[in-house]
């Protein structure tokens, strides 16, 4: 540690400094680049969080292809595996949103949201990056899942428009998703609690859904429920893209859900970001 | 020159009712180190959040460089850098991409971001490290980085909260010498510590925080003048002969002798003649030390003549006797 001039701090004029203070969209952009690539590389460091996240679907398709799926009775083209994956498709990116949470818990804990909000930074930038970040990472596990899926038996009965279109539709869902835990992680005490109070809400939506069975053999009283919560009108907007079917209404069933889930959660997220001490 | 921070009376209180700031006011002139000085829980670290724009008082005003920190955060963000033991680097990241990101966030072009990082690395003697992931970094390697993380801008004010705590003597003294080069260079710095010897070492002026509140202020030296250079401490064996011994010693010394648990703290400002002078005043009361020995003024020295309690021993009342 030599004393050696690292430029003297009044070189930066205050007028460039106060400058560089003012918040363009561009700049936000910036922000935001930054932060979603400062989390990538975060995931790239630890490849075993990577593995070990995927091989949790994975285990659920077998599980639910070789195991539960012979007593499971649909009436689904080409069989169980066919109804099965859309639902995995879903509850993976829903299981995956918990890392928004857990991430953001971490960084409260760790202190760098700090130094974050000590920067001429967007304010935005850190909870955009964030999900942004967790979108990229959705569409490689989507990509691995689907692979899975091929060869398990799962076949596109669409095209691959439509495989694409539900795929779209998959990932709206996923970042719409990682809002609402963004909620979470912002109001946990640490990343371990983020991940246990996400799960309370992580269970219904997926199992109590038509992910993985047909709702006509619940209980009348969960039917309403498990036909019209988010999960299950996902998994039917993604069943029908890939495998044909009344498609529209579901489609549009899911559109409201993602962009009301992010009106109402996204707005919260950033204030508990802005208030959180 | 005029202030560059100014605090004017910052109140805070948390969730659950904790005040951690009871109305605390300072000015820090442009160009010097200023010290906050105080134990665990005296209000430091709030009173930096407040001033670096992480948190917004619940009343009073805080201005860097004539911002405002509420109302100006921007400006104030564009003005300053802050390391410390709770503004963090990320741990996946290697040591230059912490840079590069903190320079990026600074709106630096990617490139300037990229040469000020390795300008960086290279002052604090990372460049070795550069490219390694934070989590294989040593604990002086980690504020180094911190304190590097704070300067990308090249920040006129600085705020370092405890920037060696938990560090051990070599890499806390190395870490002294490049914030005293960084003074050296016109940057203005606020730092907060609970070590009397950081603050003496690099504060021009001081202020002493307990329970969110400014006890005093001064230069190191005003007030270590207040206990004397060096201290005595006189083990007299247990509490009641420790009380005795006070009693006949503050004969001869007025208040200054202060007691914690079986030990006697005399301050020695007239040197040697006075250590005589306590152990006959002792002696002929019969009341002789078990051991006895002559150190420097601590915090706790500090505090407990300041406020009749120590700085460390908050939770254990009892033991101590004002």
């Amino acid at each position: 540690m030599s004393g050696a001039s690292a430029g003297a701090p009044m070189i930066v004029a205050r007028a460039v400094r106060e400058g560089r203070a003012t918040m363009t969209p561009w700049r936000a952009l910036v922000d935001i680049a930054v932060i979603a690539e400062r989390t990538l590389i975060g995931y790239t460091r630890i490849p075993e969080a990577l593995f070990f996240s995927s091989v949790q679907p994975v285990m659920f398709v077998v599980l639910f292809r070789y195991v539960f799926g012979g007593a499971i009775a649909t009436k689904a083209p080409g069989g169980y595996v066919n109804f099965l994956m859309p639902g995995i498709f879903v509850q993976t990116v829903a299981f995956g949103a918990v890392a928004t949470s857990i991430g953001l818990a971490e960084d409260l804990q760790k202190g760098i949201i700090e130094r974050f909000r000590s920067l001429p930074m967007a304010r935005s930038g850190v909870l955009a990056g964030r999900t942004i970040a967790d979108l990229c990472r959705n569409i490689v596990v989507v990509a691995i899942i689907t692979g899975v899926g091929y060869a398990v038996g799962f076949r596109v009965l669409t095209n691959v428009g439509g495989y694409f279109a539900g795929i779209l539709l998959l990932l709206l869902f996923a970042y719409a998703l990682s809002w609402g835990f963004a909620v979470i992680g912002l109001s946990a005490p640490n990343s371990e609690t983020a991940q246990v109070m996400s799960f309370p809400l992580l269970f219904p939506l997926t199992f109590a859904s038509n992910a993985f069975v047909p709702v006509q053999f619940m209980p009348g009283w969960l039917r309403g429920f498990a036909t019209y919560q988010p999960v299950s009108q996902t998994v039917a907007a993604v069943r029908a893209l890939m495998l044909g079917g009344v498609t529209a209404d579901h489609v549009v069933q899911t559109v409201i859900w993602c962009f009301s889930i992010l009106v109402v959660l996204a707005p919260l997220a950033v204030w508990r970001y802005r208030t959180r001490a | 020159m005029g202030s560059a921070v100014e605090a004017r009376d910052l109140r805070k209180t948390f969730k659950g009712g904790v005040t951690a700031l009871d109305g605390v006011s300072f000015a820090v002139e442009t160009g010097s180190v200023f010290g906050l000085l105080g134990p665990n829980g005296a209000g430091k670290t709030t009173a930096v959040r407040i001033l670096t724009t992480i948190l917004r008082p619940d009343s009073g005003s805080g201005r860097v460089l004539g911002h405002d920190v509420v109302k100006e955060a921007a400006a104030v963000r564009a003005s300053i850098g802050l390391a410390g033991q709770y503004a963090a680097v990320d741990e996946n990241l290697t040591g230059r991409e912490n840079l590069r990101m903190i320079g990026q966030l600074s709106h630096l072009k990617r490139r300037a971001a990229s040469l000020r990082a390795d300008e960086l690395l290279e002052r604090f003697e990372l460049s070795d490290a550069a490219n390694r992931p934070l989590k294989t970094y040593s604990g002086g390697m980690r504020r180094r980085i911190d304190l590097a993380a704070a300067l990308v801008d090249q920040p006129p004010v600085l705020f370092l909260d405890e920037p060696t705590t938990g560090l051990d003597p070599y890499s806390r003294i190395a870490l002294w010498g490049v914030i005293e080069a960084l003074v050296g260079e016109g940057t203005t710095v606020l730092l907060t510590t609970q070590y009397l010897e950081e603050a003496d070492r690099l504060a021009d002026r001081l202020v002493v925080v307990d329970h969110g509140r400014v006890i005093a202020e001064g230069t190191s030296s005003e007030l270590k003048s207040r206990l004397g250079a060096t201290v005595l401490d006189l083990e007299m064996g247990d509490a009641e002969r420790a009380a005795r011994a006070r009693a006949v010693l503050e004969r001869r010394f007025g208040d200054a002798p202060v007691v914690r648990g079986s030990v006697v703290a005399v301050p020695l400002d007239e040197g040697p003649r006075l250590v005589m002078d306590a152990l006959s005043v002792l002696d002929s009361a019969e009341l002789v030390p078990l051991t006895l020995a002559v150190r420097e003024p601590s915090l706790d020295d500090v505090f407990l003549a300041l406020t009749g309690h120590g700085a460390s021993e908050e939770n254990e009342g009892a033991e101590v006797v004002a």
